[in-house]
C-alpha cells in the first residue's frame, strides 16, 4: 500500500489548522478552512484509488471487463465538495458583514466577546 | 410503518421550499402558521413512530437495498432513543416558532418566510441526524444542522456581535466536520463499508484494533464534541449563544449539544463498541475525564458570568458534561438515566432562555447588574424563571430531577458529588440572576469588566420594546416547564424511555425500569439546598463568593479569538488520543 497519499492528506489537514490559529485575516481563515477540506478530498479519493484502474463510467465499458476506482468514494466527495461550497460561501458573506460592522478583519481586533 | 421514516426529514425540508419560494408575498401570520404547522406535523409524526419503534425501523430509501450483504443506499434507522430524540427536536422547534410568533423580526422586512423557513431546515437537519444509520449521512445531516445554525446566529446581521459569534460558531464547528470526516473515510477504507452496524462489524471482523481504528476514533468524537461543546472544544458555545437570537438559542442549548452527545453514544454503540472497536475502559476513561472536566469549568464559568444569555450557555456546557459522564459510564441505567435528563433539561433550557428574551425585548439588556430589580413588574416571568433556576438544580419532581438521580446512583463514587455540586452551581447562578433581576434584593453588584462581555446595549429582537409582553412569549416556557415537570412524573414515562433506549443501546436485554429513589430524591433536595444557599450567600454577601481574580485565568481563556479555539481543538484531539491509548497498547 502507497502510505504517500494519506500522509500528503494528514499533511494537508495540519497546514490548514496552522493557518487557522494564526491567521491575521478572516478571509485567508476561511481560505485555511477551505484548505483543511482539501485534505478530505485528498484522503477520499487515495481510499478509493486502485492501480490501473479507469472511471466507473459504463457507457463504453463492459461490466467487470477492468478494474474501476469506486465509486463511492467519488460521490462522497462530491458531497463534500457542495457541503464545503456551501460552508465557504456563509462564511464569507459573515466576514463581510464582519467587516462592515467591526471595520477591519483582524481576528486580534474582535475583542467584543469574551471572558 | 417503516416508509414514514423519511418523511421526518423530508416534510419540514418542503415546508422551508416552501417557505422560501412564497415567503415574499405571504404576510407574515400566514409564514408563521405555515411553520408552526410544519413543525407540528413533524413532531407528530415522530411521537407516533417513536411509539411504534419496537422493534427498530430500518428504511433503505429510494428500495436501495443490499444486494449479497454489500450495500451503496442510504439507510435510516429510527430506533427508540433516534426517534425520541427526533420527537424532543421537533417539539423544541415547534416551541420556538410559536415563541417568535409575529413579534420576532428579521433584519430583512418583507421576507416574512425565511427564519421559519431557517429553524425549519435546522429541524430537518436535526431529525436526519437522529435517525441516520449510515455515518456519511450522519456527518451531511451534521452540515446541514451546523450551516443552519452558523446562519441564524447570524440572523441579526446588523449586530457586530453577532456576525462574530456566528463566524466563530462557523469555523470552529466546520473544522470539526470535516476531522469527522476523515474518520469516516477511514473507516470506509477499512471496512468498505458507510452504514454504521456494518462498520462495526467490518471491524470486528479484521481483529483487534490499530492505529488506523484510534485515528478514526479521535477524528468521528472531535467532531461530535465539538457540537456537543466539551472541554476543551467548547468555546465557541457561550459565544454562539450569547449572540444568537432567543428561539435558536433554545434550539441550540436544548437539542442541537445534546444531538452531539446522542451522536457519541450512536457512535460508540454501533461503530466501537466490538472487539475490533475501542475498549469499554479507554472510552469510559475518555468520556468520563472529559465530561467530569467539562463539568467544572462549565460550572465555574457560569457562576462568573453577567451576560445572562452567556450564563445559560455555560450552564449547558456543565450539563452537558454529567451527560458525557453518564454515556461514558456505559451502564443501561445510565443510559436511561442521561436519556431522562436529556429531556429534563431541554424544557428546562429552553424555558430559561425564553425568560431571557423576554427581559431583551422588554428591557433592550441582559446584563445581571444593569437590571439589577428592574424587572419587578413582570410577576409570571419572574415564577417560571426562579422553578427554572430550582428545577435545573434537581428539584423533585422535575425531569431533571429525576434524570440526575438516576444517573448518579449509575455512575456511583466521586462522581455523584460532582453530579450534586455542578448541577447545584449553575442552577445558583440562575436564582442568583432571578433574585437580583426580578426581586432587586441585595446591593446592586459593583462593576468589573475588565475582562467580560457584559451583556448591557443589546438591542431588542422585537420590533419595538415590548411594552407588555405577548401571551405567546410567556405561554411557551410555562409549557416547557411542565414538559420538563411530566417527564418525572407521569406514569411510567420513565419506563417508555428506558425501553426505547436500551432496545437500542443493549440489544433489548432486560434492564429494571428506572425510578425515583429514597437516595435519588435527598441528594436532589440536597444539590437544590446547596443552589438556594449558594444564591443567597451570593447575594447578599457578593464579596464573600466574588472572587474573580481566581478565576481570571480560566476566563482569558476565552479570547473570543478563532485562532486561539482552533488550537484548542487540536488540543483536544491530541487528548482523545492520548485517553484512549492506552487500550491499544496492552
Amino acid at each position: 500500500m502507497d502510505v504517500l497519499p494519506y500522509l500528503v492528506a494528514v499533511w494537508i489537514f495540519l497546514v490548514g489548522c496552522y493557518g487557522l490559529a494564526t491567521s491575521r485575516n478572516l478571509i485567508h481563515a476561511v481560505g485555511c478552512l477551505a484548505v483543511c477540506q482539501s485534505a478530505t478530498y485528498v484522503l477520499l479519493l487515495a481510499v478509493g484509488y486502485r492501480d490501473d484502474a479507469t472511471a466507473p463510467v459504463f457507457s463504453d465499458l463492459e461490466p467487470g471487463s477492468r478494474p474501476v476506482v469506486d465509486p463511492v468514494v467519488q460521490a462522497l466527495a462530491l458531497t463534500d465538495v457542495v457541503v464545503g461550497a456551501t460552508v465557504t460561501a456563509l462564511l464569507l458573506a459573515l466576514v463581510i458583514q464582519v467587516a462592515k460592522r467591526h471595520g477591519t478583519v483582524d481576528p486580534d481586533e474582535l475583542s467584543e466577546l469574551r471572558g | 410503518m417503516n416508509d414514514l421514516l423519511p418523511l421526518l426529514v423530508a416534510v419540514p425540508l418542503l415546508g422551508a421550499a416552501l417557505l422560501v419560494a412564497g415567503g415574499r408575498r405571504l404576510p407574515r401570520v400566514v409564514a408563521d402558521s405555515v411553520g408552526c404547522a410544519v413543525a407540528a406535523g413533524t413532531a407528530g409524526l415522530a411521537i407516533v413512530l417513536s411509539l411504534n419503534s419496537s422493534p427498530p425501523m430500518v428504511e433503505w430509501v429510494g428500495g436501495w437495498t443490499p444486494v449479497e450483504g454489500r450495500s451503496v443506499g442510504i439507510v435510516l434507522v429510527g430506533d427508540g432513543a433516534g426517534l425520541g430524540m427526533a420527537a424532543l427536536a421537533s417539539l423544541l422547534t415547534l416551541a420556538a416558532l410559536a415563541y417568535s410568533w409575529g413579534y420576532f423580526e428579521e433584519p430583512p422586512r418583507r421576507h416574512s418566510g425565511s427564519f421559519p423557513a431557517l429553524v425549519l431546515l435546522l429541524q430537518a437537519g436535526m431529525c436526519g441526524f437522529a435517525i441516520a444509520g449510515d455515518l456519511f449521512n450522519a456527518f451531511v445531516w451534521f452540515e446541514l444542522m451546523s450551516v443552519v445554525a452558523y446562519a441564524l446566529t447570524g440572523t441579526q446581521v446588523e449586530e457586530a456581535k453577532a456576525v462574530q459569534g456566528a463566524l466563530t460558531f462557523g469555523v470552529v464547528t466546520s473544522l470539526g466536520a470535516y476531522a469527522m470526516l476523515m474518520g469516516i473515510a477511514l473507516l470506509y477504507a477499512r471496512t468498505g463499508e458507510l452504514a454504521m452496524a456494518r462498520i462495526g462489524r467490518g471491524l470486528d471482523a479484521h481483529g483487534p484494533p490499530d492505529a488506523l481504528v484510534l485515528a478514526a476514533f479521535v477524528l468521528v468524537l472531535t467532531g461530535l464534541l465539538i457540537k456537543s461543546a466539551a472541554v476543551p472544544f467548547h468555546f465557541w458555545l457561550p459565544d454562539a449563544h450569547a449572540v444568537a437570537p432567543t428561539p435558536v438559542c433554545m434550539l441550540l442549548s436544548g437539542v442541537m449539544v445534546e444531538l452531539g452527545v446522542y451522536g457519541v453514544w450512536r457512535v460508540y454503540g454501533t461503530v466501537f463498541a466490538g472487539p475490533g472497536g475501542i475498549p469499554a475502559a479507554d472510552l469510559e476513561r475518555v468520556l468520563v475525564v472529559l465530561g467530569a472536566v467539562t463539568a467544572v469549568i462549565g460550572a465555574v464559568m457560569c457562576w462568573y458570568q453577567r451576560h445572562i444569555k452567556r450564563l445559560l450557555a455555560y450552564s449547558t456546557v456543565a450539563h452537558t458534561g454529567l451527560f458525557l459522564i453518564g454515556v461514558g459510564v456505559l451502564t443501561p441505567q445510565a443510559d436511561d438515566g442521561v436519556a431522562l435528563y436529556v429531556l429534563g433539561h431541554a424544557g428546562v433550557k429552553a424555558a430559561l432562555f425564553a425568560c431571557t428574551g423576554i427581559l431583551l425585548d422588554r428591557y433592550g439588556n441582559v446584563d445581571e447588574h444593569a437590571l439589577h430589580g428592574r424587572a419587578r413588574e413582570l410577576r409570571g416571568v419572574a415564577v417560571i424563571y426562579g422553578v427554572g433556576g430550582l428545577a435545573l438544580a434537581g428539584l423533585p419532581p422535575f425531569g431533571t430531577g429525576f434524570g440526575k438521580a438516576v444517573t448518579e446512583k449509575a455512575a456511583g463514587g466521586p462522581l455523584t458529588l460532582l453530579y450534586v455540586v455542578a448541577s447545584a452551581v449553575t442552577a445558583a447562578a440562575v436564582l442568583r440572576v432571578a433574585a437580583r433581576v426580578f426581586l432587586g434584593l441585595g446591593p446592586t453588584p459593583e462593576d468589573d469588566t475588565e475582562y467580560e462581555t457584559t451583556g448591557a446595549g443589546e438591542r431588542p429582537e422585537t420590533r419595538h420594546r415590548l411594552s407588555r409582553i405577548p401571551d405567546t412569549m410567556t405561554a411557551v416556557p410555562a409549557v416547557l416547564l411542565a414538559g420538563s415537570l411530566a417527564v418525572g412524573v407521569a406514569p411510567g414515562f420513565g419506563e417508555v424511555v428506558a425501553h426505547a433506549v436500551n432496545e437500542a443501546g443493549s440489544g433489548g436485554a432486560p434492564v429494571p425500569a428506572p425510578h425515583w429513589t429514597p437516595v435519588g430524591v435527598l441528594l436532589d433536595l440536597a444539590s437544590t439546598v446547596l443552589a438556594l444557599g449558594l444564591a443567597a450567600l451570593a447575594v447578599t454577601r457578593p464579596d464573600l463568593l466574588a472572587a474573580p481574580s481566581r478565576a481570571r485565568p480560566l476566563r482569558r481563556l476565552q479570547s473570543g479569538h478563532v485562532g486561539d479555539y482552533v488550537a484548542w481543538v487540536l488540543v483536544g484531539a491530541t487528548l482523545l488520543g492520548a485517553l484512549a491509548l492506552p487500550g491499544l497498547l496492552t
